[in-house]
């Protein structure tokens, strides 16, 4: 494998870290409030579709990058609606997310298949530090959104660790009576949380089809939004893990289509010989093996997961 | 009397709230002075529950008005609520078991920025000032339940509440612990604070109270203004309406039948991979009541589920009608005799959306199916025939069964475990939280089973009970068996120390 295939490799990886980091912190947010949204897939999809198409109109990719996140959070605005307002079934209600998402996305989208935006983002060449070799390219010679991600990451970390905020979503995905009988209102907390969670992955979604792959097309987001799913689980709920998580599985994303080129034999196979449908399911073959080695692991520990996760609550009932 | 709130620290006055099929209040009222320690008083359903959860912004009344320190207040929220000065104490913590104590006693009135050295120092000196001892950096779950009510306690302190309601307190307390909630309690209310004590322990209610109000079917049956003027008896007397309920006449011990079941060495894990129970061996023979003393938590609720065959012991054999039955599943074990009665009734022993009906036949289907095909008929008829036996009172079999009051669900749980004469029964917590006619019930359904020669093990937090009942009592201490003794000679301070870990020897 030469050098720069090489560094292409782990360009990509960083890349779709980010992607796939950005759309799970949105939903470690969520599920930490105590909501489970499977919707990242579409909400995802929404992004993706809208954030391409404001930035045709506009030329502005951060105005595209925004108008994503607006439409991720009304989209996450939904499901809070839907699940935490009239306390439906979480889980119907995000799969019904993913799959109205889908089908909305390919509508809106039908009459934009097939164009190029005239901008894009840049990379954003830090000085001085963009030429140092291979690590210049794949830390420091990004597209912005990657580093807005990581100061995200951190932001979401600070304010679940060190706020009365986070104090009070902690809790209300733990226990929401509790949280309900100090006075916070559980209701706010959860769509609050649902809704930053939703603009998070929309503005994922338009990492998508303004930089990553720029265009749009039915079926672009490719089930990223149900490995973003994955890694909160993977992440054990908690930001510094889900990081990490994040660029194992953006490692497996970046390795997948260029496994092909790759002329090297591993275990006995010719791996460019391998059939790519059977390299697309690699991802996933990794979430179900990082879901057995979690459950194990946790099998005699109280579940890292937000105790009150996935349970409506309605303060009246007995 | 004044004729305004004004100069009580609560007044709760005709409170009405109905829930779907049950009325909890119907016009009922409660009025406490600022500075005592006032117990409210009543049967389950009498509607305690309903009227703090009304003072506490938890339940909006149908009518009715609610004053605080001479203000009237229509709470929309618990926020309300508190920022009025009430502070409450549920009887299931509201606790976060995952936070800290700091985090849990701050969370609601915490500062924008968390400064957790700041944070954990000022509880400390909260909890050094009232004498509650609680390490403010500990998660909750590693708490006793004692510790528990100390941190439920500091936070209402952290907000200044000027009315503490306590629902059930002591039910999870050892009795020295008990002793010490009295004093911290007083002390509050010397401090001008009202406490609201709700019990059905009368002996703790005179000792602890000044005054009370007692309910009966949703309304206020009777006030008292000095506690100190009225016997128990009479306070009993005025919950149930009726005198009586209470002791059950156990008849002398026979002579103890074959062992139907026996533990040897064994030793478990709890859910968090801890050691919960070592190296414990015990046997019930039929015909006799065995009861497990013990301050819950210290594994109790493991004992129960590896004899069950719920939780899987690391070490040891178990053996029922001298088969062993280590590896053998919960299923197996009642087909061969076992009954249980587990903790938690409506999590556990029934499935709280599913109809009376169902939770009667799903432990077996023997007599009620044909074929693959459960026959509705038998069904209801059977369900009909517990209900009658065991004095369930029921609405319509078909409802869902959560609706049900904790006495009932109990009998009908109790009759489904007894309905193919086991020859042991495991019972925990059997009484817990029942009102004086359904303790009495089922107590002496479970002194029946004894004179019908069924093996019971007794699992209780109820040291009356368990004296009353049991032939024989094995003191828990943090999963060991610690102590056995002969229930009727035994003082209660030699139970006390050993519960506490320190059996006389």
């Amino acid at each position: 494998m030469s050098e720069a295939a090489l560094v292409g490799l782990f360009v990509a990886t960083v890349q779709f870290a980010t992607l796939v980091f950005l759309a799970a912190l949105g939903e470690l947010i969520a599920e930490r409030a105590g909501v489970l949204n499977l919707g990242v897939e579409g909400m995802m999809a929404m992004g993706a579709v809208s954030g391409f198409m404001v930035g045709l109109e506009t030329g502005s990719p951060w105005a595209a990058f925004f108008a994503a996140a607006a439409v991720g959070a009304l989209v996450g605005g939904l499901h809070a609606m839907v699940s935490v307002v009239l306390g439906a079934d979480q889980v119907v209600s995000g799969l019904a997310l993913t799959i109205g998402g889908l089908g909305l996305a390919a509508y809106v989208g039908r009459n934009v298949v097939g164009e190029r935006p005239e901008t894009q983002f840049t990379d954003l060449g830090i000085a001085g530090l963009a030429d140092i070799r291979w690590f210049g390219d794949i830390f420091f010679d990004q597209p912005p959104v990657v580093y807005l991600t990581v100061l995200l990451g951190l932001a979401v970390w600070f304010v679940l660790a060190r706020t009365r905020l986070g104090l009070a979503l902690r809790a209300v995905g733990e226990s929401a009576p509790t949280t309900d009988a100090v006075g916070h209102s559980v209701m706010a907390l959860r769509a609050g949380a649902v809704m930053v969670g939703g603009a998070f992955a929309g503005a994922a979604g338009s990492f998508l089809s303004l930089y990553m792959a720029p265009g749009w097309t039915e079926g672009m987001v490719a089930g990223r939004g149900w490995i973003a799913v994955a890694l909160v689980i993977f992440g054990a709920w908690r930001p510094g893990r889900l990081a990490l998580g994040a660029l194992l599985f953006g490692f497996t994303l970046a390795l997948q289509p260029r496994l092909q080129s790759f002329d090297i034999e591993f275990l006995g196979v010719q791996v460019n010989r391998i059939s790519p449908a059977l390299l697309g399911i690699l991802p996933f073959v990794l979430t179900v093996v990082v879901l057995v080695i979690i459950s194990w692991r946790y099998r005699h520990r109280p579940s890292p997961a937000p105790a009150a996760l996935g349970l409506p609550y309605r303060r009246e009932e007995r | 009397m004044a004729s305004s709130g004004a100069d009580y620290a609560v007044w709760l006055r005709g409170i009405e709230k109905q829930f779907p099929g049950v009325i909890a209040c119907a016009g009922a009222d409660l009025r406490v002075r600022p500075g005592t320690i006032h117990a409210l008083l009543g049967e389950n359903g009498a509607g305690k529950t309903t009227m703090v959860n009304v003072l506490a912004g938890v339940y909006r009344p149908d009518a009715g008005e609610v004053w605080v320190n001479g203000q009237q207040h229509q709470f929309q929220s618990p926020a309300d609520a508190i920022a009025a000065g009430v502070g409450m104490v549920y009887q299931e913590f509201r606790l976060v078991p995952t936070l800290t104590v700091a985090e849990n006693i701050v969370l609601g009135a915490a500062p924008g920025l968390l400064r957790t050295a700041e944070i954990v120092e000022r509880v400390a000196e909260l909890s050094a000032a009232y004498g509650m001892a609680a390490d403010p950096t500990r998660p909750v779950w590693q708490l006793s339940m004692g510790e528990r009510q100390r941190v439920e306690i500091l936070k209402s302190l952290w907000r200044n509440a000027s009315v503490l309601v306590m629902d059930e307190p002591t039910a999870v307390l050892t009795p020295g612990e008990a002793a010490e909630l009295g004093s911290t309690l007083r002390a509050m209310a010397e401090e001008g604070r009202s406490v609201i004590y709700i019990s059905h322990k009368l002996d703790q209610v005179v000792a602890f109270c000044d005054e009370a109000t007692v309910l009966r079917q949703g309304k206020t049956a009777a006030t008292v203004d000095n506690l100190q003027d009225v016997d128990l008896t009479k306070l009993a007397e005025m919950m149930v309406g009726t005198s009586g309920g209470g002791n059950v006449d156990r008849p002398p011990p026979r002579d103890r039948g074959p062992e139907v079941l026996s533990l040897q060495n064994i030793g478990s894990l709890n859910d968090r991979g801890l050691p919960a129970l070592i190296d414990i061996n015990m046997t019930v023979h039929s015909g006799e009541i065995v009861g497990i003393v013990g301050v819950s938590g210290n594994g109790q609720k493991e004992l129960a589920e590896v004899i069950t065959g719920l939780r899987r012991p690391t070490q040891g054999r178990v053996a029922l009608k001298e088969q062993d039955v280590t590896g053998a599943s919960p299923g197996d074990r009642y087909r061969l005799g076992l009954a249980y009665v587990p903790e938690d009734r409506l999590g556990v022993g029934l499935a709280p959306k599913m109809s009376v009906v169902d939770n009667a036949v799903v432990r077996s289907y023997k007599s009620q199916r044909r074929g693959l095909m459960l026959v509705m008929d038998r069904c209801v008829e059977f369900c009909q025939i517990l209900v009658e036996r065991f004095g369930v009172r029921v609405g319509r079999l078909n409802d869902p069964i959560a609706g049900l009051s904790g006495g009932n669900l109990q009998r009908l749980l109790l009759g489904r475990e007894l309905a193919e004469q086991p020859a042991v029964l495991v019972a925990a917590q059997p009484t817990r939280g029942l009102d004086v006619q359904g303790v009495a019930a089922i107590q002496s359904h479970l002194v029946e089973q004894r004179a019908n020669g069924v093996g019971v093990l007794l699992i209780s937090e109820d040291l009356d009970e368990l004296q009353a009942l049991s032939d024989v009592l094995l003191v828990m201490y943090e999963g060991r068996v610690v102590g056995e003794y002969p229930p009727d000679v035994t003082p209660r301070s030699i139970l006390g120390s050993a519960m506490a870990g320190n059996p006389p020897t």
